[in-house]
């Protein structure tokens, strides 16, 4: 009995000493990150509601009467914020990328058009995205625009788009500075003018490289969606308000927040998965 | 002589603080002998005039200082804070003893705070502006179905608009009045529903066309509009408080306070 552990190892090929204590380690690691896990899950699950205002927290923002009366109005709600959000995308990826172009203007004569890119990255990621929707949707509007060309949809899309544009600008600006000097020198040794150089050679490896970091931009333009709320759209970040007012609870906006979760999540590992595996074509 | 003054007047103070402590509020308050009382920021006409509730100027200030008194605090015994709808309902301890801010009783709410009885029933009112009535609104339900609505999301409005007017195109809704009113001047929504007083306000001094065009009698409603004054939920102050509003209704002070800040609200054309 005594010599079995013996020829088993013997036939597994015995360890290393190395292999030995690196074993151990993880063995050690693991059981570490277990215990202290628990720890933490049982300091939140046993000690939260311990707390004197459990009780009344859990009423007012864990309410399941409530939260099951709320969520079916809420994803109708949310169908608003992704209709904004799909028409507000593609212009927002086109505005971007005619600043990064105008940013890259390098004639001198073109200078203006430069200037125009730099002062509209500086001032649309200056101020905060929920001014611009207040000064654009309401003030546009109040010119005087007949209506349906004054809807607080089209102006607060307007809003988004010039702000995000700002920050989509500089992510292409940043992927086309990437591009090595040396591919321009070699298209126009080709005999490609400017701006076929751009579209050619530039561009589809610019826009491909940061791809990863428009991804980010568009998670959280999906978040900023919510803010059209303060001009007057009902999305889900109102609905949940209007809920929370009538009922005097604040379950309709952890409703909401899961809702969010639901997308934003999965959108935000895709992110990762590009970027690593960007990383790793890279290395 | 100045020293039978002073022990006169300490001798007043000293009683007045006896008296204090023998009346119902007495030890309920979050201030020892301090009642403390929220009301918005900013606080809207003809509520709390210029934003200065302790003038007692406006009619939610002087209804404030009246249940005050009745409640056995002295005018320089009432200080004011400031509160947002959320932080009058967000659970844990609260940083004003009572809250007036136009809340509306309704039965959700009293799950989670108190109400005291209600101090003021409230018409809602149809505000518009002058070329919406050029263009053909009247004072009628059927007519109301085809204007474009707004309202504050943070009110009864919102639901009564749903029952009552039951508009063709989905309202719009806003944070707070203000913006309800830029969305009027920038013509994105025709009318919006508000409190009467609070519409006629709007309409008179914020809007440079505003029309207040017409109002549904609270009794129109399933729940008419009623204002509470909100409290802490399971706060004892809420029997002094009934008490003192009781008392104000049954002398005729609560109705003299009512015609005094809120006496235009009579002449506005009842909607049929």
């Amino acid at each position: 009995m005594a010599e079995l552990p013996k020829t088993h190892a013997a036939a597994a090929r015995p360890l290393t000493r190395r292999q030995a204590y690196e074993a151990q380690v993880r063995r050690r690691s693991v059981t570490i990150a277990g215990l202290s896990t628990a720890a933490v899950i049982l300091f939140l699950v046993v000690l939260i509601p311990q707390a004197p205002g459990w009780a009344a927290v859990k009423k007012s923002f864990f309410n399941p009467d409530i939260f099951a009366k709320t969520f079916p109005g809420l994803l109708e709600a949310f169908l608003l914020d992704m209709a904004i959000f799909a028409w507000s995308a593609p212009l927002i990826f086109i505005l971007g990328l005619v600043i990064a172009l105008c940013r890259d203007a390098r004639s001198p004569a073109l200078y203006p058009v430069r200037l125009f890119g730099i002062l509209y990255t500086d001032i649309f990621r200056g101020i905060p995205v929920i001014l611009v929707i207040y000064l654009v949707g309401f003030g546009v509007p109040g010119l005087g625009l007949p209506r349906p060309y004054n809807s607080p949809f089209i102006w607060g899309t307007v809003a988004l788009v010039l702000t995000y544009a700002a920050y989509v600008a500089e992510v292409f600006r940043s992927g086309i500075e990437s591009i090595h000097q040396s591919q321009r020198s070699a298209s126009s040794s080709l005999g490609l003018s400017h701006a076929d150089t751009m579209r050619y050679v530039i561009l589809p490896q610019a826009v491909r490289r940061v791809v990863p970091a428009n991804m980010n931009l568009f998670i959280a333009l999906q978040k900023d969606v919510a803010l059209l709320s303060f001009i007057g759209p009902v999305e889900i970040f109102r609905q949940a308000g209007v809920y929370k007012s009538l009922l005097a609870n604040f379950t309709p906006y952890v409703g909401a927040a899961l809702i969010f979760l639901a997308i934003t999540i999965p959108a935000t590992r895709y992110a990762d998965y590009l970027l690593q595996k960007q990383s790793r074509a890279r290395s | 002589m100045k020293l039978m003054t002073t022990s006169a007047i300490a001798l007043l103070i000293s009683s007045g603080m006896a008296f204090a402590a023998s009346h119902c509020a007495a030890g309920k308050t979050m201030k020892d002998g301090v009642l403390t009382v929220a009301t918005g920021n900013p606080a809207y006409f003809p509520w709390v005039i210029d934003d200065a509730p302790e003038t007692k100027q406006g009619f939610e200030a002087a209804v404030a200082y009246a249940v005050a008194s009745q409640m056995g605090f002295a005018d320089e015994q009432v200080e004011w804070v400031r509160s947002s709808f959320d932080q009058a309902i967000q659970p844990g301890a609260k940083d004003f003893d009572l809250n007036l801010q136009q809340y509306s009783i309704t039965p959700e709410r009293e799950e989670v705070v108190d109400f005291s009885a209600p101090y003021y029933s409230a018409a809602m009112a149809v505000l518009t502006r002058q070329p919406v009535v050029d263009g053909g609104a009247e004072a009628n339900v059927a007519s109301l179905k085809g204007l474009i609505w707004g309202a504050d999301a943070n009110t009864t409005a919102v639901p009564m608009l749903a029952e009552i007017v039951q508009p063709d195109k989905d309202p719009l809704l806003y944070g707070d009045n203000a913006d309800v009113v830029e969305a009027m001047k920038a013509n994105q929504i025709d009318a919006a529903l508000f409190d009467l007083p609070t519409a006629l306000y709007l309409g008179a001094v914020v809007l440079d066309d505003g029309v207040v065009l017409g109002q549904f009698p609270p009794e129109r409603s399933e729940s008419p509009d009623q204002f509470g004054i909100l409290m802490e939920e399971g706060n004892p102050l809420k029997e002094c408080v009934d008490a003192a509003l009781d008392a104000l209704k049954a002398d005729g002070s609560l109705a003299a306070i009512e015609a005094e800040w809120l006496s235009e609200t009579t002449g506005v054309p009842v909607i049929k």
